[in-house]
């Protein structure tokens, strides 16, 4: 694979004594995965499907012994799952668009329009970085309750657009936008805003990428600013809807609805893992 | 790997942030005076720049309106009401520093901030060495590489509240999977979260495996743009694989590990989905932290002013860490 060389060398690899405890760090390595990362998964998997009994038994059972489907349909009927992941997708895919819509026309502005007083505008929306966000989170509750917005999906989305890293990225990733294109559209008479539709989106579709995963992800993962602005069961996203619930439902409901709320984003991982990763690494390190 | 010499674009201050704006602006595009037009006059100018002005301003109301209301505004309220008495509907009441010294006055108080300290500390000592450790043998393993990748990021892509439960569940002291590895290991078992020694440990281990995936990825990355031959030389001069781990590998990574020690610091200060869900804060108050005394204040006592003096004292601890931070990434490597 990679030639690059690291901490160990080839040669010492290739040895017979080297390769042997290759194999077995190797070896130890995946178990130590499986054991770690993947059991859990399938323990909660499969402890759904378990009896009510079964799953409280000691020594546990590896392997349900009967399998039963009941734990999934009871915790989609009786947790109300539809509702609360409908709200979950609502709130997401909201906060998707209204970053996507507002984060991009600011960038843009910012990094091509030159407004006036965009140097001061830009340090504030950067200074918003240094300050930790759930330490607002109670003056941000009285806010959203002062507009009205609680329980209601924008006091997800509109706070979700104050997002100064992913807007910091749209901006530098426009700013490096070769200005000949951009120009030369201009010239054949094209508007502001044509110019973003037809040109700078569509060069910029990796970013918006990675900024449409980042968004998603957040909202469907964040647990306390759903807890605070939505306190109508009936429009509490599955998060929040689950801890709620959680007292009193049986064990097996209780895991199969864990299991149905982690299905979405672990598919999203699964189907984008590539350019997840690579914008983690590449994200944090290009040093 | 360090990039050394004067910062790129990548600024955070306010002046070097406006040159930042107007960088990819400095000179005047060439096509503004059209050859069949003559230069316009000085007042049709003056309306073109205000209309152009009107048109960045439309594109940027969206974004900076969300930010004044949900970014800067709530941090001037959060100082304003940290003096006073605040309830919603009421007139608010000024009432000097009292809120701090009742706020620190709570028995809570001294706890939430211990055990906060702890948890950072813990997760330093835990959720940092074994990232490393974890990367620093992955990057020798030559085969699988795909597999380690997606199966470590995996727990981070659960929601936090279903590991938590996930977890809680594990540490059950009949049924849990925690005291069962343990019995046949012929280890005593454990009351994991719901003994008062163990309780923070017990939250950390849980922090640990839903976040480190990334961690481990960052210092991954890291780690493969280490040039093969400083180990190369390193190994010719003699040096043991500990040596070049000390000699090679961690100075070369020091900008990454320093970066995310910072992140992680910030970010283990502000925990809360775990105490909230697995412990409640309990047993004896041991897993109290700083923002679930925020969370109390504001929505068991109805206290805002409480809430927000104690915000504002995380808030300033933690700009500390955040401007840290961001001078790091500023100053040692050009972050995006």
């Amino acid at each position: 694979m990679s030639s690059t060389r690291t901490l160990l060398s080839p040669a010492v690899l290739a040895r017979p004594r080297g390769r042997a405890v290759y194999w077995t760090v190797f070896t130890g390595v995946v178990l130590l995965f499986a054991l770690a990362f993947l059991f859990p998964v399938y323990w909660m998997v499969t402890g759904a499907m378990k009896s009510p009994d079964e799953v409280a038994r000691t020594p546990p059972t590896l392997v349900p012994e009967d399998w039963h489907l009941g734990g999934y349909t009871d915790a989609w009927d009786l947790m109300e799952l539809p509702a609360h992941l409908g709200n979950t997708l609502v709130q997401a895919s909201g906060a998707w668009l209204c970053q996507l819509v507002f984060c991009t026309a600011a960038a843009y502005a910012l990094s091509r329009l030159r407004p006036a007083f965009g140097g001061v505008i830009l340090g504030g929306i950067l200074a918003t970085l240094m300050v930790p966000a759930q330490a607002l989170v109670v003056p941000k509750y009285l806010t959203v309750a002062d507009l009205g917005l609680l329980n209601e999906p924008l006091a997800i989305w509109l706070p979700a657009v104050a997002n100064a890293f992913n807007l910091y990225l749209l901006k530098r990733f426009f700013d490096q936008m070769p200005r000949d294109v951009l120009e030369a559209a201009e010239i054949d008479g094209a508007g502001k805003l044509r110019v973003l539709w037809s040109i700078v989106l569509p060069m910029s579709r990796p970013v918006l990428g990675v900024v449409s995963i980042f968004a998603l992800v957040a909202v469907w993962q964040d647990f306390l600013w759903p807890l605070m602005v939505f306190s109508d069961t009936g429009k509490q996203p599955i998060s929040v809807a689950l801890v709620q619930l959680s007292q009193n439902i049986p064990l097996t409901v209780l895991i199969a609805a864990m299991v149905i709320a982690s299905v979405p984003m672990v598919a999203l991982f699964l189907v984008f893992q590539r350019h997840i990763i690579a914008g983690i690494s590449a994200g944090s390190t290009k040093g | 790997m360090q990039r050394p010499g004067p910062s790129p674009t990548w600024t955070t201050g306010h002046g070097a942030a406006g040159h930042g704006a107007s960088s990819g602006h400095r000179t005047a595009p060439a096509f503004e005076v059209r050859p069949e037009q003559a230069p316009p006059p000085a007042g049709d100018r003056r309306r073109r720049r205000l209309a152009d002005q009107g048109r960045a301003y439309a594109f940027l109301l969206g974004g900076l309106i969300c930010f004044a209301l949900f970014s800067w505004y709530p941090a001037i309220r959060a100082v304003v009401i940290a003096f006073q008495t605040y309830t919603p509907g009421a007139d608010p009441e000024w009432v000097g520093t009292a809120n701090f010294t009742r706020v620190v006055q709570d028995p809570e108080f001294a706890a939430a901030w211990r055990n906060t300290l702890t948890f950072t500390l813990l997760a330093l000592l835990i959720g940092f060495a074994i990232p490393f450790l974890l990367a620093l043998v992955l990057n020798e393993l030559r085969h699988a590489r795909a597999f380690f990748r997606i199966v470590v990021y995996l727990p981070v892509m659960i929601p936090p509240v279903v590991s938590a439960l996930l977890w809680k569940w594990f540490y059950d002291p009949g049924a849990g999977l925690a005291n069962e590895a343990l019995r046949f290991l012929h280890l005593p078992t454990s009351n994991w979260s719901n003994g008062a020694d163990t309780a923070l440990v017990s939250l950390v281990i849980v922090a640990t495996w839903a976040t480190m995936g990334g961690t481990v990825l960052i210092y991954l990355a890291a780690l493969q743009s280490i040039p093969g031959e400083l180990y190369e030389a390193a190994e010719l001069d003699g040096a043991s694989l500990l040596q070049r781990v000390r000699h090679v590998t961690i100075p070369q990574t020091r900008f990454v590990i320093l970066m995310l020690m910072l992140l992680q610091i910030i970010a283990t200060m502000q925990v809360f989905t775990e105490p909230f869900v697995i412990t409640g804060g309990g047993p004896e108050n041991a897993t109290v932290t700083v923002l679930y005394l925020i969370y109390k204040y504001a929505f068991l006592y109805n206290d805002f002013g409480g809430a927000c003096a104690l915000s504002v004292m995380l808030l300033l601890l933690l700009g500390l860490f955040s401007a840290g931070y961001l001078r790091l990434t500023r100053t040692d490597g050009e972050t995006a």
